[in-house]
C-alpha cells in the first residue's frame, strides 16, 4: 500500500501534514481508477511489474520515468491498446478491462498522444469526426467544437486545415477531441514538449479548470519543473517498477530526478572560453519548403565562432528540420548562403561537406542518422567514410569500421553487445550516444545537433551535453537546436529562435529571461491568453 | 487469439528457413491443386521436381537446368540490385526482349560475314538494348517522378509488339519461305552462342550469370556501392544523409538491370533459341522477380533460387507432356512459390503471440 495523500493539497501550506488520520478521512471516497499488480512482460523486457497506483477525481497525476521505465506501456494498458499478462484494474469499484481503446473511451478514458494522429489535408471539425463512433453533422459539430473550445479556454477554428495549424494548435485539435467525449479520465503523453511557455500557461489553464469540473488527469512529463507547478501527486516509475510516490510541491526537482534515475548524476560543467575565428556562417538563407506541409527558410543569417555553442529553439515544425538539411547538404541552396571557414560550401553535397569537417546530427536517430536494421558498423560508415577513411578505393574497410564502432561505443558508454548489434535494437539514449559519438570522433570542425537529448534518459541526456561542452572547449563551433529550452540556456553561449522559418535576432543566453524567450519563439502564435 | 508481435531484430533463422518453408507449402497447395485438376498430386510433384533430375531422361534433363537457369539468374542479379535500394524494374522480360532484338540486330546486319569480334559486339548490343529500353522509366522517374513499376511494366508490352513487328517485318528471314522468325543463329557459327562443352548446357550467357553473381556479392559486401544500395533501400532518409544521391543511384540500378536482362536475351537468341520469333520470349523477366526474392535477394541465394525455378520450368514442360497438366497450372505454381515467401517472410521480423487465456 502506498501512504494516502490529500487529493488536492494545499500549495500555500507547505507544513501540510503528510499522514494523519484526518487525511485519511478524506481518503474514504474510491478512487476513479484503481491499477492494482499489473504486469506486462514482453520478450526479452520486463516493461511493467507489478505496477499499482490509485488516481483520484479532480487530481492531476504525475507518472515520472526515464525513457524505457514503463510509462507508454501502462498507459496503453488503461487505454486498452494492450493487454497487461496479469494484474487488473477498476473503475469507479468495478472491473475494468479495456480491451480496445473503444472500450476504453466508453468508460470515460481519453488519451492524448505524443505524436498525433491528425490528417494534414482535413480540417478540425472534419479530423475530429474521424475519430467518433457516431459523428454529427459537420455543422452541428463545428458549433459543439467551438463551444468546447470557448469554454475550455482553447481558441480553435474548427474550419482550418490541420496543415497549417501550429503544433500547439494541433495539440488543441487533439484534446479537443477528448473533451467532446466528456472523459473521466485524461491521459496526456508529454503534451508540453511541443508548446511555447505562453501556450504551456493555456494548457495548464485548461487542465486545471477540467481537475475543478472532477476530471482526473494522468500526466506523463520528464519535465520536473512543470510537474511541481502543476500536478498534485507524482508516481515515479524506474525500469518496469514503482519506485516511490511523491507530493511534487514538497519535493525538489533533483529529488525527483534522482529517484527516476536510481542514482544521482553530474550536471554538465560549462566553463568560460575564449571564441576563436568564425567557423560557419550563413548568409541569407532561403528555401522553398521540400514538401506541401514543409516549411520555408526565409533570409536566415547567423554567424558562429570556434568554441561557442549557439543555441536554436522554437516550437517544432518552424524551420529545425528544414535549416539542419541546408546546412548538412541534404538539401543545396546558393554557392554563397553558407560558409565554412570563409570558403563558400552552399552548392556542395553532404559527403563533401563532411570533408571540410562540417558533421551534423539530424533528430530522428531510427532512419535518418541511422538505418535501423542495420549493424552499428555499417551505421558507423553512413557519415565516417570520408574522415575516418572507412572507404578506400570504393571499398569499405569493414575492420577499422568495425574498430571505430568499437571506439564509439566505449567512449561513449553505449549499452550494447557489441557493434554487430542493429541500431534497433538499442534503446534512444544508447543509439543517441552513438550518433553524437559517431560525429564527435571525427573530430569536426562544425557540429550541428538537432533535437541530441530528444527522448533519451537523464543519464545519457547529461552525458551528451557534456560532450557537446567538451567539443566546444577544445574549439569546435557547436549549434544545438532543440526544442528544451533548459537544454539551451544551460548549454549555448547564444540563443535564437526560429518562428515560420525566420530565425530571431541572436541574444547572448545570460540575460535572457523566459518572457523573452517566449516572444522570441512567436508567442501563442498571435493567440490571445485564455479566459477562465 | 493469435498476435503478430514485432522481433527485437529480424530473425537470422527464418530469414534462411522461410525459402524453404514457402517450398514446402507451395508443395502442398500445388498438390491440392493438381488433385482438384484430377491428377495424382503425389505423381505430379514428383515429376516436377525429382524427375528432371533423377528420373529416367534425366541425362537429358539435367543441362537443361542451366540453360534455363542461367537466364534467370543474370536478370535476377540485375533487378536484386535495384530490389535492394528500393528501385522496382518490373520490366526485366522487355528488357530481355529489346537487349535480344539488338544483339540479334548486329548478327543479322552482319551476316554472313564471318568475324571473331562480331559476338563480342553482339553483347555490346544485348547490354545497349537492356539498358536503353530500362532507361525509358528511369529517366521519366528522374525527371517527372513517374512510378517506375508501371512504366517499366508497361514497356514489356511494348516491346513484345515490337519483337513481333520484326519477326515478321525487318528481321524476318528472307530464305524462310513466308514463316514469321528471323535466320536461324544458331546456323551462323560467328553469332552462334554455342556450349562451351557439349551437352553440358554451358552456354556464355550460364559463365555471364556466375560472373554477375561473383560481382555482385563483391560489389553488395565490400565495395561503396553496395552499402549505398543497401542504405538506400533500408533508410532513404540516412542514405541521402550519407551524401548517396538518390536519382543516380536508381538511374545506376536500373540501367544495370537492364544490361543484364538485355545480355540474357542475347545470349538465349544467339544460343538455344536461336532465331528472333513472335514467342521468343517465355517469361523469363518475369520469373527473374520471383528468383530474386526466393534468393532473399542474396547473390548465393538467388543463384540457388536460379537452380529450384529452372527445375519447376523443365518439371512443368514434363508434368505438361506426361501428366498434362495445363502450362496455367505451373505458371500458378512458380506464383504461388513468391505467395508464400512473402507470407512466412513475416516471421522474419514478426513472432506469433499465441494469447494466454484467463490472464486478465
Amino acid at each position: 500500500m502506498y501512504y494516502p495523500l490529500p487529493p488536492r493539497p494545499c500549495s500555500a501550506n507547505r507544513d501540510y501534514p503528510r499522514q494523519t488520520t484526518a487525511i485519511r478521512e478524506t481518503r474514504v471516497t474510491e478512487p476513479l481508477l484503481r491499477i492494482s499488480g499489473v504486469t506486462k512482460t514482453y520478450p526479452g523486457v520486463i516493461a511493467n511489474e507489478d505496477v499499482s497506483l490509485d488516481i483520484h477525481s479532480g487530481e492531476v497525476h504525475a507518472l515520472l520515468g526515464e525513457n524505457g521505465a514503463g510509462k507508454s506501456t501502462l498507459v496503453k494498458m488503461i487505454y486498452g491498446l494492450i493487454r497487461p499478462d496479469s494484474g487488473g484494474m477498476q473503475m469507479n469499484g468495478a472491473p475494468f478491462t479495456p480491451t480496445q481503446p473503444r472500450a476504453a473511451r466508453a468508460a470515460g478514458v481519453g488519451m492524448v498522444f505524443q505524436h498525433f494522429s491528425l490528417f494534414d489535408a482535413l480540417s478540425v471539425a472534419e479530423n475530429v469526426a474521424l475519430g467518433m463512433e457516431d459523428p454529427p453533422r459537420q455543422r452541428d459539430l463545428a458549433a459543439r467544437i467551438q463551444d468546447v473550445s470557448q469554454a475550455y479556454g482553447l481558441p480553435l477554428d474548427p474550419h482550418r486545415i490541420v496543415g497549417d495549424l501550429s503544433a500547439g494548435e494541433r495539440q488543441r485539435v487533439e484534446i479537443i477531441r477528448c473533451l467532446l467525449q466528456d472523459p473521466r479520465l485524461l491521459i496526456m503523453d508529454e503534451p508540453t514538449s511541443v508548446l511555447t511557455p505562453q501556450e504551456v500557461d493555456i494548457l495548464f489553464q485548461t487542465l486545471r479548470k477540467l481537475t475543478d469540473e472532477g476530471v482526473a488527469i494522468l500526466y506523463i512529463s520528464h519535465k520536473l519543473e512543470e510537474i511541481r507547478s502543476l500536478c498534485e501527486r507524482a508516481t515515479i516509475l524506474r525500469r518496469g517498477r514503482v519506485v516511490g510516490q511523491c507530493v511534487p510541491r514538497d519535493s525538489s526537482a533533483r529529488e525527483m530526478a534522482e529517484m527516476m534515475v536510481g542514482s544521482s548524476f553530474a550536471a554538465p560543467a560549462r566553463t568560460r572560453r575564449d571564441l576563436g575565428d568564425v567557423a560557419l556562417e550563413v548568409r541569407a538563407l532561403s528555401l522553398p519548403p521540400a514538401h506541401a506541409f514543409g516549411t520555408a527558410l526565409r533570409d536566415i543569417s547567423f554567424a558562429v565562432r570556434r568554441g561557442e555553442v549557439l543555441g536554436l529553439g522554437g516550437v517544432a515544425g518552424n524551420g529545425q528540420d528544414e535549416l539542419l538539411a541546408a546546412i548538412s547538404g541534404e538539401r543545396r541552396a546558393a554557392r554563397d548562403m553558407v560558409h565554412l571557414s570563409g570558403d563558400p560550401i552552399g552548392h556542395l553535397g553532404p559527403a563533401a561537406r563532411r570533408g571540410k569537417g562540417l558533421l551534423t546530427v539530424p533528430e530522428e536517430r531510427l532512419g535518418h542518422a541511422a538505418a535501423p536494421d542495420m549493424s552499428l558498423t555499417e551505421n558507423a560508415v553512413v557519415t565516417g567514410a570520408q574522415r575516418r577513411a572507412l572507404v578506400q578505393r570504393g571499398f569499405v574497410q569493414w575492420g577499422t569500421a568495425r574498430r571505430f564502432a568499437e571506439e564509439i561505443i566505449a567512449q561513449f558508454d553505449v549499452r550494447t553487445p557489441g557493434p554487430d548489434s542493429a541500431a534497433r535494437a538499442l534503446s534512444g539514449g544508447n543509439l543517441q550516444k552513438f550518433v553524437i559519438g559517431r560525429e564527435v570522433l571525427q573530430a569536426p570542425n562544425v557540429l550541428v545537433v538537432n533535437q541530441p537529448t530528444w527522448g533519451v534518459d537523464a543519464a545519457a541526456a547529461a552525458a551528451i551535453r557534456q560532450a557537446l561542452l567538451d567539443l566546444a572547449a577544445d574549439g569546435v563551433a557547436v549549434i544545438c537546436i532543440s526544442q528544451d529550452l533548459d537544454e539551451l540556456m544551460e548549454l549555448s553561449d547564444r540563443f535564437g529562435a526560429l518562428n515560420e522559418g525566420r530565425l530571431s535576432a541572436l541574444r547572448a543566453t545570460d540575460a535572457l529571461s523566459v518572457e523573452e524567450i517566449g516572444l522570441m519563439m512567436g508567442g501563442a502564435h498571435g493567440m490571445v491568453m485564455a479566459h477562465v | 487469439m493469435v498476435r503478430l508481435e514485432r522481433r527485437a531484430k529480424p530473425s537470422a533463422l527464418w530469414a534462411v528457413l522461410a525459402p524453404l518453408v514457402a517450398v514446402l507449402i507451395t508443395m502442398c497447395a500445388g498438390g491440392i491443386l493438381f488433385a482438384v485438376l484430377g491428377k495424382d498430386p503425389f505423381e505430379a510433384i514428383a515429376t516436377i521436381f525429382w524427375e528432371p533430375l533423377f528420373g529416367e531422361f534425366a541425362e537429358f534433363y539435367r543441362p537443361q537446368l542451366l540453360v534455363k537457369g542461367g537466364p534467370l539468374v543474370l536478370i535476377a542479379i540485375g533487378l536484386s540490385l535495384g530490389f535492394r535500394a528500393g528501385v522496382w524494374n518490373i520490366g526485366a522480360e522487355g528488357q530481355y526482349i529489346v537487349g535480344a532484338l539488338c544483339g540479334a540486330g548486329v548478327a543479322l546486319a552482319a551476316y554472313p560475314a564471318e568475324h571473331a569480334l562480331l559476338f563480342p559486339a553482339m553483347i555490346l548490343a544485348g547490354l545497349a538494348g537492356g539498358w536503353a529500353w530500362a532507361m525509358i522509366p528511369a529517366l521519366l522517374k528522374w525527371r517527372f517522378g513517374a512510378s517506375e513499376i508501371l512504366v517499366s511494366l508497361m514497356l514489356v508490352y511494348v516491346a513484345e509488339r515490337l519483337l513481333k513487328a520484326m519477326s515478321l517485318g525487318v528481321m524476318k528471314n528472307p530464305d524462310g519461305m513466308g514463316f514469321p522468325g528471323s535466320r536461324n543463329l544458331q546456323d551462323y557459327p560467328s553469332a552462334h552462342n554455342a556450349e562451351i562443352f557439349a551437352d553440358t548446357g554451358l552456354h556464355w550467357g550460364v559463365v555471364a550469370a556466375l560472373i554477375a553473381v561473383i560481382a555482385s556479392y563483391v560489389l553488395l559486401s565490400r565495395h561503396v556501392l553496395g552499402f549505398h544500395i543497401r542504405l538506400s533501400g533500408q533508410a532513404p532518409r540516412a542514405a541521402r544523409f550519407a551524401g548517396v544521391s538518390p536519382g543516380r543511384l536508381m538511374l545506376f540500378c536500373m540501367g544495370v538491370s537492364g544490361a543484364l536482362a538485355g545480355a540474357a536475351g542475347l545470349f538465349e537468341v544467339a544460343g538455344p533459341a536461336g532465331q528472333i520469333g513472335i514467342s521468343f520470349n517465355a517469361g523469363y523477366g518475369f520469373t527473374a522477380i520471383i528468383v530474386a526474392f526466393l534468393g532473399r535477394l542474396h547473390p548465393v541465394g538467388i543463384a540457388l533460387a536460379g537452380a529450384l525455378m529452372a527445375l519447376t520450368y523443365i518439371g512443368g514442360e514434363i508434368a505438361q507432356g506426361d501428366l498434362g497438366l495445363p502450362a496455367a497450372a505451373i505458371q500458378l505454381f512458380q506464383g504461388m512459390l513468391l505467395f508464400f515467401l512473402l507470407a512466412v517472410d513475416v516471421l522474419t521480423h514478426f513472432r506469433l503471440q499465441f494469447a494466454r487465456k484467463g490472464t486478465m
